[in-house]
């Protein structure tokens, strides 16, 4: 039975990544529950609203990984609900020999020899978030494993394939050590902007030019009216009739005939 | 013919000054000065940061008592004497024409850099076409290696603003160079200008029908939109919730003070020249009282979309804190995948904190809090180049909304813009220099053209920290000066039972007794009052400005600087240039009565009546 302090270590160990998997002695997974949590629980994808039961905080299934080859081993960290929602599949052995086939396609065509076998890919310490560590063994130099360099190569050149396989992104099916070269924006040959500009400018000067034109249209028709009727008030004023000097518009003909200071003559009778 | 024996009929004589087509455009015009770019962006964010709905109180208050009195006061004044603001206030006293060329100053320099914020608008309304948004995205770095650093560090929103629009200098004193991409906006900005204020009112009384109403169709979208969108409650609700605490505070009132005063545009003249175009029997009381009640009705319907999409961006920034801190535990601890979701996340923080204190420490999580995100206030360009923009990243069909926005602040801000410009369109038509023969286009064009060569400065790479300092110094302090001026030149010169009259005669009604108050006391001891201390808050805060210096250690956080000995002497030109206009003019007039006889009339007060200058006999000063 597993005490507090071996799970503590088991997680401490995992931690930051740098000795892979637990410590050695660990043949055979056991069945671990832990002194401060509460009792045998499974663990389930979605905790019940309020408390959380993570009876397992991120155990590991077997196997476990070797403890050398620290260097030589990527950690591979996988989001499948992320990525597909609600047409997420569930990641099951059969997940790990695709994934363990896709590793070793993808050596194979990195190093064009085909000796790369499945078996040769090895997965260890597998989570539920889905994580996991892997190495690639090389069967022909006695069991050792291809440096970390060429692996890295291997799955940068086919990153693509890799992560089509899964139906995944390099965002959700992550190396951790390899990073991704990022694609560049798109850039179209014309700045979009200027042609909206251009448009907007066109459309501008049209409409000034229009306003001014028929500002010096309007002004020009003016002008010829006013000369017109310039000609006309001449020959009108010739037969204007002068009384004592004034002209009659200025006069008000009816002054001299009815006195303002009475009220008007129709008021003092009643009408009919 | 008793008709015949009708006194001298009142219609007024043809004096050929133009018209508007009819009432509705005035108060469409009038209504699209006041409302401005203010409405949106600086009246919400007074709102928020003064308690919410207890900063009503005071605004409304300043309404009442500032705001309507003082723009019935220009509206009567206008649509009286029938002239622009230097003619008119030449006309109520010599000594006090130098009021009409302050304001005259003012319109001047404020049309100066407004445009350049239509400039800013417009260039963000033609980026919005292009998918993706150019704000959304970091561009890469020169090796493709990853993103460029400047972007990276601050966020893809502050690059484009700071680098792809304004490509902004450290420092005031770095002129840096033209922008081209900000002189053909200019450019086409100013053209856009002069199409609509080419015949002057002719022109913009047709325009003003696009650009006034426009606006409001946005908002609406906007509010429909925003109040479905995640989290607009919570903003709404941080808007609204009233904390009467803030009313103790001095600083909320002579902020409403000048809210309300800055927002109804007064003292630039640009309404002293559009009621000059109306007929004289209009009944200008009712129309102050509209275009004040539509522009602070406009602030608060503003406010809640601008709300709405603030809470939204807020509750997004929140969610995406508690995502990131969910993943950093879910891959520290190799949880299954969404076995912590939000709702949960507290109760699991706190189990993991005690079951494994350290390793939560070593993960270094923020602390996500839904209000420090609501807290974080912006106002004016930041609101909507920064906060907005991001905001309206996160919206589904960003293209659209995006296009919409801008092109309703561009809306906003060019119907301001037919104000201001008519504040210098008009008293220079009116003032001697100009022949009666120029034809209305080529000065219109001449007066866009000037202002646009000087209006280059403003796209140089230190130009937003010039229109800053435009709008801090010469926006602001002059104005309420020259609005002292008015309330007691027409009060106490004019005297105020004359301007009574004159009233009565437009409007058909005796004066109540609410105006009467409001223009003789009140008005000006609110305006000396909040003038001392706006003057006083100025000087007690250091002219310092906020600078974006890549290199500095603090980046993304801008670097507070002290103004150059020279800006400052800049600072105070701009204040006391429109200010000092009103002493030395009436100084002029003293020297030039003093070297003429005196029998010549001295002030024309006496003689001038509204009545007159509508009937048949002539002016006597023309």
């Amino acid at each position: 039975m597993a005490s507090e302090h071996g799970l503590g270590k088991e997680l401490d160990t995992r931690a930051g990544g740098s000795h892979p998997c637990g410590g050695a002695g660990w043949g055979s997974a056991r069945a671990r529950t832990s002194r401060s949590l509460p009792a045998p629980l499974i663990a389930t994808a979605a905790a019940p609203s309020g408390t959380p039961r993570p009876a397992r905080l991120g155990r590991a299934r077997r196997p476990r990984c070797p403890e050398t080859d620290a260097q030589n081993a990527f950690k591979v960290r996988i989001s499948i609900k992320t990525a597909l929602g609600d047409n997420a599949y569930a990641w099951d052995a059969n997940e790990e020999y695709l994934f363990k086939a896709m590793v070793a396609f993808a050596m194979r065509r990195y190093s064009s020899k085909s000796t790369t076998q499945i078996s040769n890919v090895l997965l260890c310490n597998v989570t539920d978030r889905v994580s996991f560590w892997f190495v690639v063994t090389d069967s022909s130099k006695n069991v050792t494993t291809v440096p970390g360099s060429v692996v890295e190569a291997a799955i940068r050149m086919n990153r693509n394939r890799i992560n089509s396989a899964f139906l995944l992104s390099d965002k959700t099916l992550q190396f951790l050590k390899i990073t991704s070269t990022l694609s560049p924006p798109v850039e179209p040959s014309t700045p979009v902007w200027l042609i909206v500009f251009g448009v907007v400018l066109c459309l501008i000067v049209a409409g000034i030019v229009f306003l001014i034109v028929s500002g010096i249209q309007k002004h020009k028709k003016k002008n010829k009216e006013s000369t017109e009727r310039e000609n006309l008030e001449e020959k009108v004023e010739v037969t204007v009739t002068l009384e004592n000097g004034l002209p009659c518009e200025v006069l008000d003909l009816k002054a001299g005939h009815i006195n303002g200071v009475f009220p008007a003559d129709d008021e003092r009778f009643t009408s009919l | 013919m008793s008709k015949d024996l009708s006194a001298t009929p009142e219609i007024p004589k043809e004096d050929g000054r133009p018209k508007w087509d009819n009432k509705f455009q005035y108060i469409l015009s009038c209504i699209g000065f006041a409302v401005g770019l203010g409405n949106v962006w600086r009246f919400p964010y007074l709102c928020q940061i003064h308690g919410g709905g207890a900063f009503l109180i005071p605004y409304f208050i300043a309404l009442f008592f500032e705001g309507i009195p003082l723009l019935h006061l220009e509206l009567a004044l206008g649509q009286c004497l029938r002239k622009g603001s230097i003619g008119a206030w030449n006309t109520v006293s010599p000594y006090l024409g130098g009021v009409g060329v302050g304001s005259w100053v003012v319109s001047i320099l404020v049309s100066l850099y407004y445009n350049t914020v239509l400039t800013w608008v417009m260039w963000y309304l033609i980026n919005s076409f292009q998918e993706p948004l150019p704000w959304s995205v970091c561009p890469l770095n020169a090796n493709r290696t990853g993103f460029n650093k400047e972007c990276y560090e601050s966020t893809a929103v502050n690059y484009f603003w700071y680098r792809k629009t304004l490509n902004i200098t450290p420092d005031i004193a770095e002129n840096g160079t033209l922008q081209w991409w900000l002189i053909l906006c200019l450019a086409t900005c100013w053209a856009i200008v002069y199409l609509c204020t080419i015949r002057g009112i002719e022109t913009t009384g047709k325009a003003i029908y696009v650009t006034a109403i426009f606006p409001y169709l946005v908002l609406t979208i906007f509010l429909i939109q925003g109040l479905t969108l995640p989290g607009a409650t919570d903003g709404l609700a941080y808007l609204f919730t009233p904390n009467l605490n803030t009313l103790k505070n001095p600083r909320v009132w002579l902020d409403a003070a000048t809210q309300i005063f800055f927002s109804l545009s007064l003292a630039f003249g640009g309404l002293i020249a559009f009621s000059s175009y109306n007929l004289p029997k209009n009944d200008c009381e009712k129309d102050a009282v509209t275009v004040a009640i539509v522009n602070s009705m406009t602030s608060l319907y503003a406010s809640i979309p601008v709300f709405s999409v603030l809470g939204f961006k807020a509750t997004t920034a929140y969610w995406d804190c508690l995502d990131r801190n969910i993943m950093s535990i879910i891959n520290e601890f190799d949880l299954p995948e969404e076995s912590i979701m939000r709702q949960n996340y507290t109760s699991w923080i706190s189990f993991l904190n005690s079951s494994h204190p350290e390793k939560i420490a070593g993960l270094k999580l923020k602390s996500c809090d839904l209000q420090e995100f609501l807290d974080q206030s912006v106002s004016g360009t930041g609101l909507a180049f920064i906060v907005f923009t991001q905001a309206i990243i996160l919206m589904p069909g960003s293209q659209a909304w995006a296009i919409l926005f801008f092109i309703m602040l561009f809306s906003l801000g060019l119907s301001s813009m037919f104000g201001n410009i008519e504040g210098v369109f008009t008293p220079l038509l009116e003032l001697q220099i100009v022949s009666k023969s120029t034809p209305k286009e080529l000065l219109s064009g001449i007066i866009c053209l000037i202002s646009f060569l000087i209006a280059l400065c403003f796209t140089l790479g230190s130009g937003s920290y010039w229109i800053d300092i435009f709008d801090r110094y010469a926006g602001s302090v002059p104005l309420l000066v020259i609005a002292f001026f008015e309330v007691i030149g027409v009060v106490y010169v004019y005297k105020i039972k004359r301007f009574s009259k004159d009233v009565k005669w437009m409007t058909g009604r005796k004066l109540n007794l609410y105006w009467q108050i409001t223009w003789r006391f009140i008005s000006p001891l609110l305006l000396l009052i909040v003038f001392m201390a706006f003057v006083a808050l100025q000087m007690l805060r250091p002219p310092s400005y906020a600078a974006w210096n890549p290199k500095y250690e603090g980046f993304p956080m801008k670097e507070e600087k002290v103004y150059p000995p020279w800006v400052q002497a800049i600072c105070v030109l701009l204040a006391a240039l429109p200010c000092t206009c009103i002493p030395l003019v009436a100084l002029f007039h003293l020297i030039k009565q003093k070297r003429r006889s005196k029998d010549t009339s001295l002030v024309s007060a006496e003689v001038f009546s509204c009545q007159g200058a509508n009937s048949n006999f002539p002016h006597p000063k023309e």
